[in-house]
């Protein structure tokens, strides 16, 4: 089971990259958003998947999975919102001041 | 006894109060509590003299960073005592001087906790004997003399010399750090004493040339010698008491400790006598030969204080001879120009700080210090008259004045060194004497300049129209002290020589009697060294008198071909070069630069992978796979893919959304219901976000890329997922660490939570926790912002 999430992750990680390396605004945020999603998938899998049962100490089962990387991919999935929801703004913001989605004709002459 | 310590720490301390009491005692106070500190000093390095020249020496020390060998010790020895008295007495009178000196419009506060930190950390220098520790000082007096030249900030020039002096001292300093990294890889210690005990044995190291060659580069950009020497003359922008003080009295003197101090470790070879001699000849009689055309004062001694510089360090270099030959008569010999070269280092402290406090008074009181608008203040000045007549005489060797003793002195170890058979003398020997004694000469024609351009003659009242007086009396207390010294030295030489020069020649040349002499003599008899005296007296007057017929010498050098042309160039051409540089990669294209970071990534990660052969896949460790999980993962991998094939951007969003439903689907399956659930809320508002987002947004067009391109960035993409995969696979079927999740489990005993997810969060990193609230505060602060900023700016065109 880990084995075929890491194979997941890596496909989801290609697509990320490959929209991250394009020039339109929105398919660069999607690709963060893919690329997190890899991320928690990643992280869980390291943890070792599906031995013991959920970490509630209320099932009184013999063995409890990882819940480290819970709590990590948790405070993770809350980031990348924030952080996607603050690209969107910007975005948005960006094509009413400039009239453009394109990263290319938004870079600005000042400062080089 | 850590009083030694203390005393280097004291004038830091000092530093940092100063801003804190200098708005309740007002600028003139402020001056008179600094010179409370050098003062105090001073009386305590002097308390030390016994102690030294009773051949004593006093260690202190105190732990910083044991790990590394690292100690704050600090140690005295005789030269250790010969440069803290010249830092700290110079230091007083310079202070003292300062206070008349700077004008009531100037930031006291600013110059004196500049000059205290100086102080300090020139103090460490001479007093530090472990390697990082006197490194660490070292820079330190580069950064004070550059905020003490950048003084008068707004003034181009200062900016430019506290510039140029930074650069080529911290260049220095740096290739004598790596020196000293060389050192400590030969020895094994950072200790100066260890060091020298060990270093005998390992003049065969292939390391000992390099590191070397590397101190020598820190110390002769700090003394200003040949090329380096064209930082000195622009940090005259600096105010005359700090000239007089770094600039020729202590700072640039640290070079020549340096090299004294390493004499014991590296003289007695003869690259070390060799490059140092010289060097410093060639800086003797560059600098000389250059003050001569100077039309400024201060420009005059700036160049003069290289070429004396030179002198000494010339003296050092002769006097390295030393150990090679032991305690022989030879050794002796040799050795005697060590002993030259610590007296005349004193010698220059006392008559060119005096010059500089004289050219002070006459910038002071007059309002110039060009030569040309000079002349005929002897009967306005009477007093600075006196003291630039005795600081002149001395600088150029006359009698009855300190000068005369250690000039003497110089040219017999120059005739020693011309003379002796053995390892050094070649047939080019006699060029050593013959240099010495045409910069002598030239040396006097200046000190000529100095004395009879702008005293004597007539008095130019077009060109000066203000009719100068004598300066208040606490501008000439300094200079009266530093005249005093240097006809007191001359009549009673043996007091310094038998109490601290003696001392720290023994120390440095352990062994070797008889380097110094019994006791200093002025007269010797008519020997070579008083004819050669006699001779520069004599030509150097008809050159001087006859200076008007000959100066066109000085038009041979081709203009444009000078060090600071070459200095300039090498400036503008290393900043047009880093400019290019960074113009080529930091363009401004988001894409590119993600280019750069994913290759460095595939490159750095994959290839750890790959060559520390960390590659394995097994799938021992795996749970089982039920069927409707590998389905669901299949429809994760097509709806992923589609999305990079989709033209519109709606299918787009709604696939990202099927992305992230099945995720909380395999959260479930994980047995982590906390993460489905907010993974469930998330989605589903990112979801919304997006939809709302584009209704204000373009419709996608086709991306307008080369198919070339589009190529390039799927090879890389799909590099960089498989090595996401392979390290991964790698990890996964690797079983290195134990888990540190089992002290979780007792989430309850410990936070009192059943639910392990959350008591991570809410207790066991509550922390981490309250910091992503404020991520996620801030980014709402964003959001809010981007839109208020259109409504403000909207408001604005309105009212229009």
């Amino acid at each position: 089971m880990e084995s075929l999430i890491i194979i997941l992750v890596g496909v989801l990680s290609t697509v990320a990259f490959y929209l991250l390396l394009s020039r339109n605004i929105v398919r660069v945020i999607l690709g963060t958003a893919i690329l997190s999603h890899a991320a928690h998938l990643m992280i869980l899998a390291m943890g070792g998947l599906k031995i013991g049962s959920a970490p509630l100490l209320g099932e009184e089962a013999e063995t409890y999975v990882d819940a480290l990387p819970q709590a990590l991919i948790l405070t993770a999935i809350v980031i990348s919102f924030a952080v996607t929801a603050f690209i969107l703004v910007l975005a948005y913001r960006a094509y009413q001041e400039l009239g453009t989605d394109d990263l290319e004709e938004m870079r600005g002459t000042d400062n080089e | 006894m850590q009083l030694l310590i203390f005393s280097i720490l004291l004038p830091f301390l000092t530093a940092a109060l100063i801003p804190l009491i200098r708005r309740r005692i007002g600028n003139f106070n402020i001056g008179w509590l600094v010179l409370f500190i050098p003062v105090l000093l001073f009386g305590f390095f002097a308390s030390q003299i016994p102690m030294v020249s009773s051949r004593e020496t006093l260690l202190s020390s105190i732990e910083w960073i044991p790990s590394l060998g690292i100690n704050f010790t600090a140690y005295l020895d005789g030269l250790s005592l010969i440069m803290a008295l010249l830092i700290t007495g110079v230091g007083s009178l310079v202070v003292l001087y300062s206070i008349y000196y700077l004008s009531p419009t100037d930031s006291f506060p600013h110059f004196y906790a500049y000059l205290l930190l100086f102080m300090g950390a020139m103090l460490g220098v001479v007093l530090s004997d472990n390697l990082m520790v006197l490194y660490v000082f070292w820079e330190l007096t580069s950064m004070s003399s550059f905020l003490l030249i950048a003084f008068w900030y707004h003034r181009k020039n200062s900016r430019y010399g506290a510039q140029k002096s930074l650069l080529i001292t911290v260049f220095g300093g740096f290739a004598m750090f790596a020196g000293f990294l060389m050192l400590y890889a030969m020895t094994g210690t950072l200790s100066i004493q260890e060091t020298a005990a060990v270093m005998g044995q390992l003049t065969e190291h292939a390391l000992f040339y390099p590191a070397m060659f590397l101190i020598l580069l820190g110390a002769f950009t700090k003394s200003a010698q040949f090329p380096f020497h064209i930082w000195l003359p622009d940090a005259m922008e600096a105010p005359t008491p700090v000239s007089a003080y770094l600039h020729s009295a202590t700072m640039v003197k640290a070079g020549m400790y340096l090299v004294a101090r390493f004499t014991p470790i590296f003289g007695g070879t003869s690259a070390w006598f060799w490059t140092i001699t010289i060097v410093g000849l060639i800086t003797l009689f560059w600098g000389a030969f250059c003050a001569i055309r100077q039309t400024d004062l201060k420009a005059l001694l700036a160049y003069s204080t290289i070429s004396q510089l030179g002198l000494i360090m010339s003296l050092l270099g002769m006097g390295s001879a030393a150990l090679r030959y032991g305690n022989t008569e030879a050794g002796a010999l040799y050795g005697l120009a060590i002993f030259a070269a610590l007296f005349h280092l004193v010698n220059h402290s006392t008559f060119k700080g005096a010059l500089f406090m004289v050219v002070g008074i006459i910038d002071h009181q007059v309002g110039t210090r060009d030569i040309r608008r000079l002349g005929g203040l002897m009967a306005l000045l009477p007093v600075t008259f006196t003291f630039a007549v005795i600081g002149s005489f001395s600088m150029a060797g006359l009698p009855l004045l300190n000068g005369f003793l250690s000039k003497e002195m110089f040219f017999t170890a120059s005739l020693n060194a011309a003379s002796m058979p053995g390892l050094f003398s070649t047939s080019w020997g006699w060029l050593i004497p013959v240099i010495a004694w045409l910069a002598s000469v030239l040396t006097f024609i200046y000190a000529m300049i100095i004395v009879f351009r702008t005293f004597l003659g007539n008095r130019d009242s077009k060109a000066v129209e203000k009719r100068p007086v004598e300066p208040p009396i606490g501008m000439l207390i300094s200079p009266a002290i530093l005249s005093i010294l240097i006809v007191g030295l001359f009549f009673a030489p043996n007091l310094l020589g038998d109490h601290l020069l003696k001392p720290a020649l023994e120390q440095l040349l352990p062994g070797i009697s008889g380097a110094s002499p019994d006791s200093i003599y002025a007269w010797h008899g008519v020997n070579t060294e008083l004819l050669m005296t006699i001779g520069i007296v004599l030509i150097g007057s008809v050159l001087f008198i006859t200076f008007d017929r000959w100066k066109g010498i000085f038009k041979i050098q081709p203009a444009g071909w000078t060090f600071n042309a070459l200095y300039n160039y090498a400036l503008a051409s290393s900043e047009n070069a880093a400019s290019f540089v960074t113009r080529s990669y930091m363009t401004g294209r988001l894409h590119q630069y993600f280019f750069y970071i994913l290759l460095f990534f595939i490159v750095s990660t994959g290839g750890t992978l790959l060559l520390s052969d960390a590659l394995s896949i097994s799938f021992v460790q795996d749970a089982p796979v039920s069927i409707y999980e590998l389905m669901l993962v299949l429809v994760m991998i097509i709806t992923a893919i589609s999305i990079l094939f989709t033209r519109s951007r709606l299918s787009a969003i709604l696939m990202n959304g099927v992305l992230g439903y099945s995720i909380s689907i395999f959260f479930v399956l994980f047995r982590a219901p906390d993460l489905a659930l907010t993974q469930l809320v998330i989605e589903t508002v990112t979801t919304a976000l997006f939809l709302l987002c584009f209704n204000y947004l373009p419709e996608w067009k086709r991306e307008p890329l080369p198919k070339r391109k589009k190529a390039r960035n799927a090879v890389l993409a799909i590099a960089g997922g498989l090595v996401i995969t392979l390290t991964g696979l790698s990890v996964n079927s690797a079983d290195l660490f134990e888990t540190i999740s089992s002290y979780f489990q007792n989430s309850y005993e410990l936070a009192g939570g059943q639910n392990i997810v959350n008591s991570i969060l809410g207790d066991f990193r509550a922390l981490d926790t309250m910091l992503e609230g404020l991520v996620l505060f801030i980014a709402g602060i964003g959001v809010y912002t981007l839109i208020r900023l259109k409504l403000k700016k909207e408001a604005g065109t309105d009212g229009d």
